[in-house]
């Protein structure tokens, strides 16, 4: 049987304000996979991202993306939301004052809603998360403060994925996750992420150290120069990029 | 990034749902003030000598005065000449006796406000007094809180059943010498509401009043006064709207409220007039004098409002803490959006020892608006141990609003404390992408962020009337993000 893509990304360019930063990048993630993205400050990650996600001011000037088979550029950032497509973000937002349960609650019923789902109410609400939030072992006082405000970086982090395992999204983007962990976090948010893996969903793990790829193990790996792939492999990629660094991977091409 | 910038700016595009007219006939003095306009208001009101020399007093001293010119709000200068001071439906050939008998096309008209009058419908627990321009047209659960010794009725019909209780406190609080506003509203109040709810009295519902201005060129000036006996204790709930007209409408009401030893007075306004279109044409001139007297020891007073309304916006809900160990608090919520401004805060008067208030002010600008605090804490000498605390926070939506904040303290006591908080946040672009990439519209996360930054405010407020309020605030940012 073959594999159903869940994202396909061909020939993409884009940038800002002039400023040309993704330059031909092709990408095709299929359900039930993990794929780790690896690259220098500036390959332009984080725009790829951003981009996914339809953060506005990157304009894409050539190429597709194709998310489930729709055209993903046409959505507007809470359409995609809702069809499946999440991204933690490198540096989440504070909200103050917004309650974090009142807000979860509010996105997993806008997400059901467009399903033709019934909302849920905030018992039922509260029984689900319960569990969800033991898998990050995050404090049960987190779901009453408001959104990410005093959070350290660290529980920032394993909001984001918490948030994520509340969602169960169809495709995960994970931007530097592991920036800003110590190692304990990174356990927690690895082993989190670990058991979020689902046959009908994808992963695409962003990240610049291949510290990460030791606990979440990656399907295929591919590092990012100057706005495109330039390499692909599978998780042993990482491993040569621990030994050589970029450079020693770049200087082979 | 301009893209981005511009969607948050383009947010205010919203119809004022409470617009509309109601076609009646109606009976308004011409256009005009003078001492003959005073005497033909209290002749129509039937007045006793007393209260005519009073406003006369009033008017003659106004006319003494110069207009306020200090407030941080512009507006073409108001030709008094051009208001018209009194303006009723005309009454049928009997005077209404009950609700039964009021012009069905005024009862309509509070239902489709959303507060019924009749009987059969009136909101539970919830009695309310309806001013129709210059009058009342009816108040529901008279008869329930007559048994309790309680008196809820218009103005007017006060002066006629109580006037000892109205000679005695009508300008005790805010005397007609106060200010420009004050003294003009002395002079040419026409109706509003009057409470009274005797000693040891715990009021057993919220009381309302509901004020809509429908008359066009016509001015809209009650005066409202509640007074709290001995350990009574009292919730009041006000609502305001009018209809939408091109030219400007004054509103300059008085309201004053007194609490005896150990009563409680808790007033809540929805202020919701019509703001004016969104280039700043038409709309209400909100000029109001608010006041309240804890007279007595331990009794307090809670100011909470809700203004979203009017073109303009200028009052300081205030307390004179006079008893020792009284309270009071002032809880607010101001929004300004298109071409609104708002110059608002209170005022927190210690006299009493172990006097204490809280300000809690939430001001939120979108549009082209400008919003203003300005607050005055005054700590006299003779109240030792006073405290205060202050918090001012302000919002910006967008990059053409404005905030600002005026506070004044001015302490002669040594043994008080005095507290004050500011902040001004905007809500930014990558707070709403946010919250977009998690399934919610722009306009959603505007609203949660919004009402999270009034949460404070809104707990304070009755619970149908925090509903209300936060789907109004929802209201009246629609279309400021997007």
């Amino acid at each position: 049987m073959s594999k159903q893509p869940i994202l396909e990304i061909k020939n993409l360019h884009a940038g800002v304000e002039n400023k040309k930063i993704l330059k031909g990048f092709s990408l095709t993630v299929n359900a039930g996979e993990v794929h780790a993205l690896m690259g220098l400050n500036g390959s332009g990650k984080s725009t790829l991202a951003a981009i996914l996600a339809g953060r506005d001011g990157y304009e894409v000037t050539e190429g597709t993306v194709h998310y489930l088979g729709e055209d993903l550029l046409e959505l507007d950032p809470e359409e995609r939301a809702r069809e499946g497509v999440f991204l933690a973000f490198q540096y989440p937002v504070e909200i103050p004052g917004v309650n974090s349960t009142y807000f979860l609650k509010a996105a997993l019923n806008e997400i059901r809603k467009s399903k033709g789902q019934p909302e849920l109410d905030a018992i039922e609400f509260l029984e689900l998360v319960k569990d969800k939030i033991k898998l990050l072992e995050l404090k049960d006082d987190l779901l009453k403060r408001s959104v990410n405000e005093g959070f350290s970086g660290g529980e920032k982090k394993r909001n984001e994925i918490f948030q994520m395992a509340v969602l169960e999204p169809r495709l995960a983007i994970l931007d530097e996750t592991d920036s800003g962990l110590d190692i304990d976090a990174l356990k927690i948010v690895s082993s989190g992420v670990n058991k979020l893996k689902r046959a009908d969903s994808a992963q695409l793990v962003i990240t610049h150290y291949q510290r990460l790829l030791n606990y979440i193990v990656p399907d295929f790996v591919h590092v990012m120069a100057d706005g495109r792939i330039v390499k692909s492999g599978g998780k042993e990629l990482a491993l040569e990029l621990e030994a050589n660094g970029y450079d020693g991977i770049l200087k082979g091409l | 990034m301009s893209t981005a910038t511009d969607t948050i700016e383009s947010l205010v595009k919203q119809e004022y749902k409470y617009g509309f007219v109601t076609d009646v006939e109606s009976e308004s003095t011409p256009p005009g003030l003078s001492e003959e306009t005073i005497r033909h208001i209290s002749a129509k009101k039937n007045e006793q000598a007393w209260l005519t020399d009073w406003r006369i007093k009033a008017f003659r001293y106004w006319q003494t005065m110069p207009e306020p010119t200090w407030q941080f709000v512009k507006y073409p200068k108001i030709n008094f000449q051009d208001i018209s001071y009194f303006s009723q439906p005309k009454p049928k050939a009997n005077a209404p006796k009950s609700l039964d008998e009021v012009d069905p096309k005024l009862l309509e008209t509070y239902e489709k406000l959303g507060i019924p009058l009749r009987e059969h419908a009136k909101l539970a627990g919830v009695a309310v007094d309806a001013i129709f321009d210059s009058v009342s047209v009816g108040t529901t659960y008279r008869e329930e809180l007559a048994s309790k010794g309680i008196i809820f009725c218009s103005f007017s019909e006060a002066v006629h059943t109580h006037p000892e209780l109205v000679k005695k406190y009508l300008g005790s609080v805010v005397p007609y010498t106060d200010n420009y506003y004050a003294a003009l509203n002395s002079a040419v109040f026409t109706d509003g509401s009057f409470c009274y709810i005797p000693k040891g009295v715990r009021c057993p519902m919220e009381l309302s009043t509901y004020f809509r201005i429908n008359a066009a060129k016509s001015g809209q000036f009650e005066r409202t006064l509640i007074i709290a006996d001995e350990g009574a204790s009292v919730s009041y709930l006000e609502g305001c709207t009018a209809p939408m007209r091109d030219e400007n409408q004054l509103h300059a009401a008085v309201v004053e409220l007194v609490a005896h030893d150990d009563a409680s007075i808790k007033y809540s306004t929805v202020q919701n007039w019509y703001p004016g279109d969104e280039n700043g044409v038409g709309g209400i001139y909100n000029f109001v004098t608010k006041r309240g007297l804890c007279k007595g020891k331990n009794s307090r007073i809670t100011w909470t409002q809700v203004e979203t309304g009017s073109a303009i916006t200028w009052k300081y809900p205030s307390c004179i803490l006079l008893g020792d160990g009284s309270k009071g608090e002032f809880y607010s919520v101001a929004v300004v959006n298109n071409m609104q401004q708002a110059d608002t805060g209170t005022k927190m008067i210690h006299i009493g020892k172990n006097t204490k208030s809280t300000i809690i002010s939430k001001g939120i600008s979108a549009g082209r608006g400008q919003n203003s605090y300005r607050g005055l804490v005054e700590i006299r000498k003779s109240a030792a141990n006073a405290r205060n605390f202050s918090q001012c926070d302000s919002m910006l939506i967008g990059a053409k609003c404005g905030a600002h904040t005026f506070p004044y303290i001015e302490v002669k006591n040594t043994s008080s404390s005095v507290e004050h908080e500011a902040s001004t946040s905007k809500i930014g672009e990558d707070q709403i992408f946010y919250c977009n990439s998690r399934g919610l519209s722009a306009q959603d996360a505007v609203n949660m962020i919004v009402n999270g930054f009034c949460k404070e405010v809104f707990k304070e407020l009755p619970m149908e009337f925090a509903v209300e309020a936060q789907k109004l605030l929802g209201v009246s940012l629609e279309g400021s993000v997007g």
